[in-house]
């Protein structure tokens, strides 16, 4: 369970994010919507540790933690980007091994091994040896999240999956997000998109813009 | 054809001298830039201005003057170099502010974003650069790279200057003693024989980058 507590960030003295409280529980998917500007993608870069915030507190199963400061190979909270930022030099699965490996300091095999079982859930598993130039959209978005998942991370953030897809691909992307759900992530998702963000949510934060 | 034979060994223990200075300019350059660079891009305010200026001073000085600077400027501050050392200390200084400014520009090219990703993946700084940023920046800058290296090859005539034999002069030597151009015709197809095999192996190394986008 990841809660905040009066958490407040601020741009060159204006406040974004003013107090924000949120309980996210375990095997839940919490949507945060709002329209542009309104700080959606500012509260999740606090959380995923991108941001310092300047006040507030977060609590992760009851104990304090500093995301952006949290470094000691426990990845607590994984990303997925809105565009994905696969890593263009490496192959699908170096990119999926690359951090299992030199953080969480895993055996090439082992770390391969699970690799390819992630894929292979994704319905990845003829793409391993691409490199990322060679995948469409919506497949780049799923290496993203099998690269999150290969951390084993806590808590699963997603920044406007929807936005970089075609609109049948929406679809592909609610069905994953639920897999993943039954399978026992948290997740936290960022969107614009609210019928997407209705048809997904456990939970739903609505952020506004401050004046 | 008998002329050529007899000052051929001339011209080519020269190109010894031309290829020596390069390959030990491009051998030390090249590592120093990259880090002279990472040094332009930091946020620490203090050492971006020291190199700003350096590179300043290095481009914005002729390599000859700079090389006259280092032989005949330095001993007077104590600092003493044979030709040879001095030449290389000369071209290295030169070279690799031209090389920090391209990888400089190699490094901004890459977004953000990759070192975001690599960051929430809880990749160390070092790791950062060296599995994900170094190779795109190497991808970016190669072609910048080849051209500062064709241009060094010719630059490293300018060594005659402190009395250094390299090719160019080894011609010029000839050229005077025996009045005729026929050593510089040769010294000419030297140079692009040696600017042709740098250009291949460029070539090459930019196909072999070429198994990502």
């Amino acid at each position: 369970m990841l809660e905040l507590k009066g958490i407040t960030k601020k741009f060159d003295g204006k406040t974004i994010l003013d107090q924000v409280n949120l309980t996210v529980n375990d095997d839940q998917i919490l949507t945060i919507v709002g329209p542009s500007g309104a700080g959606k993608t500012t509260l999740l870069r606090c959380i995923s540790g991108l941001e310092m915030v300047d006040g507030g507190q977060f609590l992760l199963d009851g104990q304090p933690f500093d995301p952006a400061t949290n470094r000691d190979n426990d990845a607590v909270i994984g990303v997925v980007f809105q565009d994905f930022q696969l890593f263009p030099n490496l192959t699908v699965l170096q990119n999926v091994v690359l951090a299992p490996t030199m953080v969480l300091k895993k055996s090439a095999a082992d770390a391969e091994k699970e690799a390819r079982a992630l894929l292979e859930r994704l319905n990845l598993g003829g793409k391993a040896d691409l490199y990322p130039y060679e995948l469409s959209g919506g497949q780049k978005q799923r290496v993203a999240i099998v690269r999150a998942l290969a951390m084993h991370p806590k808590l699963l953030c997603y920044d406007e999956p929807t936005s970089a897809l075609d609109p049948d691909l929406r679809r592909e992307v609610e069905e994953i997000i639920l897999k993943l759900k039954r399978e026992g992530m948290t997740q936290i998702v960022v969107t614009h998109d609210i019928p997407f963000a209705e048809s997904i949510a456990d939970q739903m934060l609505r952020v506004e813009p401050k004046e | 054809m008998h002329y050529v034979s007899q000052i051929l060994p001339s011209l080519i223990s020269g190109t010894g001298m031309t290829l020596s200075i390069f390959f030990w300019t491009l051998i030390i350059s090249v590592p120093l830039g990259i880090l002279v660079g990472l040094g332009m891009i930091t946020r620490f305010k203090p050492l971006t201005w020291l190199i700003n200026i350096y590179v300043w001073l290095m481009r914005g000085t002729p390599l000859l003057l700079q090389l006259i600077f280092v032989f005949y400027g330095l001993p007077i501050a104590g600092i003493v170099f044979n030709r040879y050392d001095a030449a290389l200390f000369a071209f290295i200084l030169n070279y690799t502010a031209y090389f920090a400014e391209i990888f400089r520009g190699g490094l901004q090219a890459i977004p953000v974003g990759q070192y975001e990703s690599a960051r929430v993946l809880r990749l160390t700084n070092w790791q950062t650069l060296r599995k994900i940023v170094i190779p795109q920046v190497v991808k970016i800058v190669l072609p910048s790279i080849g051209n500062e290296v064709i241009n060094l090859v010719k630059d490293s005539s300018l060594v005659y200057v402190i009395g250094l034999g390299d090719l160019l002069r080894a011609g010029n030597v000839a050229m005077a003693r025996d009045v005729t151009l026929v050593p510089m015709l040769l010294v000419g197809v030297i140079y692009l024989l040696l600017t042709a095999v740098c250009t291949l192996v460029l070539k090459r190394l930019e196909k072999h980058y070429s198994y990502w986008r």
